[in-house]
């Protein structure tokens, strides 16, 4: 019921299935009443029950978990599930993020960039072929490694430090922070066999990890919280160095 | 590649060939030039500002760098040694920060846009940066060639005249403005690229970062527009009768007007 203390909200959507021929992107305004501890979640579940079916945007877990819900909120990268109401002004407007491929609305496949990304930079453990053996025992690791690497691997691939990032924007081919993230996660590793040589095969390039200009955008929009800058520098570090040589 | 084949499901890892280093060599080559600039452009202006101390000051520092205190006799062509390798520098950074300029329309666009809808500091300001360096090409180039090859012609009335009555004043006033934004925001950008001084809280340490900067920049601006300001109100009132020479008091008249404490003693028996 209304008390009247609860603001209005004007939430502007982009509008846009490119399935659909002839369809032109567009804002499309909807009102509704904020509720306490609104989410935006709860904002466009409640837009698409009462007032269009049609608007199309991604949920699974609405606990910052997932990461399928992240959209450019008022021209800001974050995951509208982690995001409440009382945080932004009475209108504002959402938009799906750039770079990844729109599926429509506020929708986007960032799995398939992720995927890409993925494979461009072999981001899984790679162990020596002698090392393989299914039947032993897997070695201990050091909790405070174990933490460390936690750290990094907290990452959900949102995406949202690639719709943020002004070189990603501007080049295709960078890699984002979330590929050089990912680096960081595997150097620690102890299982994987990679050298920085290795690293530096597939980061060691002006679309790896020289592509970054340090706009830090990445660091400060990522929902997880995860160490961006330091990584980034580290990273940079690490490979200038073996560049160098 | 130093694991290569041993490595399994690193699909096509050794038949790759191996990755050029220039990138890494250029990504640190901009960095490492634009730290040197960056804090040549800090002496740089130090020594400028010697005019706001007296014209006797502004005249001794340009002397000892043409290595007056030194062989005592001045040699313009050492300053113009130091701007040819400012030069190189320079063309050099120029060079190697093109790479990360837009392109084409298209990038244009997308920064343009990218930056308004996000309205993130540090991504505004590379497009300051960007903006600025631009612009350097042009003014610090046209300031750089008068340099190299009129090296004697520094000093508090030589310098004066030309900022005046050469005219050159506009230019100068516009590149200090670039150069400090460029610059110190350069700084600033250095540190966090690299994790230079981030300490154990790097949110708080690139914070503190952000505020030094904007203290830098305001401070050398404000230097730079006083000592801009005292150069054109000399070449002002010279204006009618430009061209001359300084030279200090005790060096023209010396029983009368005695050198002052820093001149060095060496030199207080040869004056001239």
């Amino acid at each position: 019921m209304t008390n009247g203390e609860h603001r209005k909200l004007k939430i502007s959507c982009l509008r846009y299935n490119p399935q659909e021929p002839g369809a032109a992107p567009r804002m499309q305004t909807y009102e509704l009443e904020e509720a306490d501890g609104m989410t935006l979640f709860i904002a466009l579940n409640e837009i698409r029950e009462k007032q269009d079916a049609s608007l199309q945007f991604d949920f699974v877990c609405r606990a910052g978990i997932c990461g399928s819900c992240a959209m450019m909120i008022n021209g800001r990268p974050g995951l509208a599930c982690r995001t409440q109401t009382k945080d932004l002004p009475a209108s504002f407007t959402l938009a799906p993020l750039p770079v990844f491929e729109l599926i429509a609305d506020l929708s986007v496949n960032t799995g398939k960039w992720m995927r890409a990304m993925s494979e461009r930079l072999q981001t899984w453990v790679h162990m020596k072929s002698a090392e393989v053996d299914l039947k032993r025992i897997e070695e201990r690791m050091e909790p405070e490694l174990a933490e460390e690497i936690y750290l990094l691997d907290r990452c959900i691939e949102c995406g949202c430090c690639v719709a943020g990032c002004g070189s990603a924007r501007m080049r295709e081919d960078f890699i984002g922070a979330v590929g050089i993230n990912k680096i960081a996660r595997f150097r620690l590793d102890p299982r994987d066999a990679r050298t920085d040589g290795d690293y530096y095969e597939v980061i060691g390039d002006d679309s790896g990890v020289f592509g970054c200009m340090s706009l830090l955008a990445c660091h400060d929009v990522c929902p997880k919280d995860l160490p961006l800058q330091t990584q980034l520098a580290f990273i940079r570090r690490k490979m200038a160095a073996l560049g160098w040589k | 590649m130093q694991t290569g084949a041993e490595v399994i499901a690193g699909v096509g890892l050794a038949d790759r060939p191996r990755k050029s280093r220039w990138p890494a060599r250029m990504d640190l080559t901009q960095s490492l030039s634009g730290l040197v600039l960056a804090l040549f452009m800090w002496g740089h202006m130090f020594f400028v500002s010697s005019i706001l101390v007296s014209k006797d000051f502004m005249w001794a520092i340009t002397k000892m760098f043409e290595g007056y205190f030194f062989f005592g006799r001045a040699f313009p062509g050492i300053v113009s040694m130091v701007v040819f390798g400012v030069l190189v520098i320079f063309v050099l950074h120029a060079f190697l920060a093109m790479r990360k300029f837009p392109a084409n329309y298209r990038q244009y666009r997308m920064f343009i846009g990218h930056k308004n809808l996000l309205k993130h500091g540090d991504t505004t300001l590379w497009w300051v940066q960007f903006v600025t360096g631009f612009a350097l090409f042009f003014l610090a180039t046209v300031h750089l060639y008068q340099m190299l090859m009129h090296p004697g012609d520094i000093g508090p009335f030589e310098s004066a005249d030309r900022v005046w009555t050469g005219r050159w004043w506009p230019l100068y006033l516009v590149a200090l403005f670039c150069v400090e934004l460029h610059g110190g925001i350069g700084l600033y950008r250095l540190a966090v690229k690299w994790g230079w001084l981030e300490g154990k809280d790097a949110d708080a340490s690139r914070k503190r970062l952000k505020a030094a900067k904007w203290v830098v920049t305001a401070f050398f601006l404000v230097l730079g527009v006083t000592t801009l300001a005292a150069y054109m109100k000399i070449g002002y009132d010279r204006r009618d009768d430009p061209g001359g020479r300084y030279t200090p008091a005790w060096l023209v008249n010396p029983p009368q007007a005695p050198p002052p404490w820093w001149w060095p003693s060496w030199m207080r028996e040869t004056p001239k």
